[in-house]
């Protein structure tokens, strides 16, 4: 039996409000299919599901705002064995409603039974955020923790356990980003999901973020200046020989760079979380995008690493218009392993950006602009990016930040590698 | 802070910490002067200010009547004349005597004026219990001055701070409380021979620990570091934070240690019931709730008047042992 819990989309966020199910009762599920669309302080997120089975019930309505954690949906997973057993335990009245199969039932989701205080779990508040950020059921757990309560301990032996069983887990971190998400259900979108919230919020949600990182992240800023010449050189020869609309922006490159950089420097690639540096494998680079309405938000191009500069462009692309539509999935919103900034554009020369709690690293890019450069005691001149990294020095020190900034350097001087 | 070698650094008892920060004021100051009940000619009741009268004379260091109210009230008014006064009352018991004066007067002075008028007054007394002096000089009070705005309360725990914070009341425009528990006085410890002013504002965090955060201050500051050394032995690591000040209050110290390590308690010698050590429990569940493992948990005196009997005294205030099998309960892992 599995539950479907209201996901945490983002370090900040409380609760989020259902917007619509993309499914009823009785249909059949696929891990990773969008069932439901939730709407954060920040945007309308699709939200998908961990395991295959059939819709059981639906606990939530759309319209309702509930905690993350809060089970939204049961789903009866292939591996259960038919509920029976669990029936005949609840009481006889009961079984006799109970005991048809789900698809019949459809009348209209049964509400939520009321919580007795016998069910509820007594957990701490911090197991209880552990347990909802690595969708552990509380209810599964021993208490070990003062006055039989269930305490952070209990919670992260769990995902130890869970870790070491095997893969089976729920961050979607590894997902590659389909192509075209067309929403399936025939679902009417209530309210028009146009996307993002109101300003304000938006305001209020950047401010948390950020006022997080200031307070708990000791950043250090290192700069570098790149010749692109060769870069530039290389993208108008490849734009020469593609159509108009298949043509590489620059920024392309750019990220490219950075992804391969990243390979060589993976220290930078990760998060810090509970007192603990955890790189990651995946790399996953959020660009920091800025809506029309104000605000920004930085959804991750996932595993930036292995795609071509094409497939870069075409994901780039794609993002940027789900993100100004407010049509972005959960993965893209919460498995960003570090932020790419790219002020240039806005011709700004530098950048020393806020890292993005729990990320560890940022990277900033300048506008590149033809400047003096000295070189073999010949003065010339080329065309420069400013590109800076803010890194934390809780994870990483200036040594890992320069290797990095160095090697994005290099990478940079030899385009055709990208 | 100058960092500590042997050298520099010198053995002394919370009591002299105390007389070389009044001395030193009085030498900086002209005019400092400090008037009390029997500080001069018997050197005070605690010996703070023993030979005193001798190097500074019978005009800045003035015996008054045992009249709280009268004496305070005239300290109140030679700092609006210029003066710089530092008032000892004896113990805080018999601060309530002079509660008017200090909060009606001192604490509104400033606001009553239209902000014409500061008042820079210190106002020193001994305060807490442990020495069988029952019930009507023993008690823990500092909590309830702690909840008026106006005034600045401070609570010395260390003979750095003793040393240090005088000079610092002395330059701040308005009205500052120093509380000296009186089971540290005969405390010795040692000093750094530089030792000069510190801030008045801060907690500080006095022992690093990732299991349990102990906010204290006071007298029981000194039973939290002892019991803190007990539970290392037994892999219990605990962070033992000094509040130092009792108001304003520095929460982004403890929040943010609390935040760390999840679990909090709160060892205070006042009374329970409507205590610093519920502002500062409410503090928390308003701060840092999502953080924390377990419920925050407070040792307090029992509610009592302070009994007289040895064995009843140590009954009634929170002990080293409380603490250390409060935390034992409170940090129970995986066996």
């Amino acid at each position: 039996m599995g539950e479907f819990r209201m996901p945490s989309l983002g370090a900040d966020m409380e609760s989020g409000t259902l917007l619509e199910w993309r499914v009823k009762p009785g249909d059949r599920v696929k891990r990773r299919d969008i069932i439901a669309v939730v709407d954060t302080d920040k945007a309308a997120i699709e939200v998908e599901v961990y395991e295959d089975g059939v819709v059981e019930e639906l606990l939530v309505k759309p319209g309702e705002k509930v905690p993350v954690g809060t089970v939204m949906a049961i789903i009866r997973s292939d591996a259960d064995q038919p509920r029976e057993a669990e029936t005949k335990a609840v009481g006889a009245e009961q079984a006799t409603t109970e005991a048809a199969p789900p698809r019949a039932q459809k009348k209209e989701p049964p509400a939520p039974p009321p919580e007795s205080p016998a069910e509820r779990v007594k957990a701490s508040p911090y197991a209880r955020r552990l347990a909802a950020e690595h969708g552990i059921d509380l209810k599964t757990l021993v208490p070990s923790g003062p006055h039989e309560s269930i305490c952070a301990a209990d919670v992260k032996q769990a995902v130890e356990a869970a870790k070491a069983a095997g893969p089976e887990e729920p961050p979607p971190v590894a997902a590659p980003p389909r192509a075209e998400e067309a929403p399936a259900a025939a679902a009417p979108a209530p309210e028009e999901v146009s996307g993002w919230k109101d300003p304000e919020a938006m305001r209020r949600a950047i401010a948390k973020a950020m006022a997080r990182s200031k307070r708990e992240i000791p950043h250090y800023y290192l700069q570098t200046r790149v010749d692109m010449r060769r870069t530039l050189g290389w993208l108008e020869s490849e734009n020469r020989r593609r159509s108009i609309k298949d043509r590489l922006l620059p920024v392309v490159p750019l990220l490219k760079a950075v992804a391969m950089s990243l390979q060589e420097v993976p220290e930078l690639n990760g998060y810090w979380i509970d007192d603990r540096h955890q790189p990651q494998e995946a790399i996953n680079i959020g660009i920091a995008i800025s809506l029309r309405q104000g605000g920004l938000i930085a959804p991750a191009i996932l595993d930036a690493d292995l795609l071509g500069v094409d497939e870069l462009m075409a994901a780039l692309r794609d993002l940027i218009t789900r993100t100004r539509d407010g049509r972005l999935k959960s993965a893209e919103m919460t498995a960003a392993t570090i932020t790419v900034t790219n002020l240039g554009d806005l011709g700004v020369e530098s950048v020393f950006g806020v890292i993005y709690p729990p990320q560890v690293a940022l990277v900033g890019i300048g506008k590149t602009m033809e400047q003096p450069w000295a070189e073999n005691g010949l003065l010339g001149v080329r065309p420069v990016m400013t590109a800076s990294l803010s890194g934390d020095h809780r994870a990483t020190d200036g040594l890992q930040g320069a290797r990095f900034l160095d090697t994005l350097n290099r990478r940079l001087q030899e385009p055709s590698k990208l | 802070m100058s960092p500590s070698s042997p050298e520099t650094m010198r053995r002394l008892t919370y009591r002299d910490a105390v007389r070389e920060a009044l001395a030193e004021a009085m030498r900086k100051d002209e005019r400092v002067f400090l008037m009390g009940e029997d500080v001069g000619r018997y050197g005070g009741c605690f010996a703070a200010s023993k030979r005193l009268l001798e190097e500074f004379g019978p005009e800045r260091i003035r015996d008054t009547p045992l009249s709280e109210s009268g004496f305070v009230g005239a300290g109140i008014g030679a700092a609006l004349g210029g003066m710089r006064p530092i008032v000892e009352i004896m113990t805080v018991n018999f601060s309530l005597l002079a509660a008017d004066q200090i909060m009606n007067t001192a604490a509104t002075y400033l606001h009553m004026s239209g902000g014409q008028f500061n008042v820079p007054l210190v106002i020193r007394m001994a305060t807490g219990g442990g020495r069988q002096l029952a019930a009507q000089h023993s008690h823990c009070l500092d909590g309830w001055y702690a909840h008026i705005p106006g005034i600045r309360v401070v609570s010395p725990a260390t003979h750095e701070d003793a040393r240090g914070m005088l000079w610092t009341a002395l330059q701040d425009p308005d009205p500052v409380l120093i509380f000296e528990h009186s089971g540290l006085y005969n405390l010795e410890g040692e000093l750094a021979a530089d030792a000069g002013p510190v801030d008045i504002d801060r907690a500080k965090l006095c022992r690093p620990g990732r299991d349990i955060s102990i906010i204290s201050y006071s007298a029981s500051l000194i039973k939290a570091l002892e019991a803190a050394e007990i539970l290392s032995a037994e892999g219990i690591e605990a962070e033992v934070i000094d509040l130092r000040s009792l108001r304003p209050l520095d929460e982004a110290t403890f929040l943010s240690s609390v935040s760390r390590t999840h679990r909090a308690l709160i060892v205070d010698e006042g009374w329970r019931s409507g205590s610093i050590s519920a502002e500062i429990s409410a503090r928390i569940m308003e701060g840092v709730f999502f953080d924390l493992d377990a419920p925050v948990e407070r040792l307090c005196s029992a509610e009592v008047p302070m009994p007289y009997a040895k064995h009843m005294e140590a009954a009634a205030l929170p002990q080293v042992d409380n603490i250390v099998e409060l935390i034992r309960i409170m940090v129970k892992t995986h066996g």
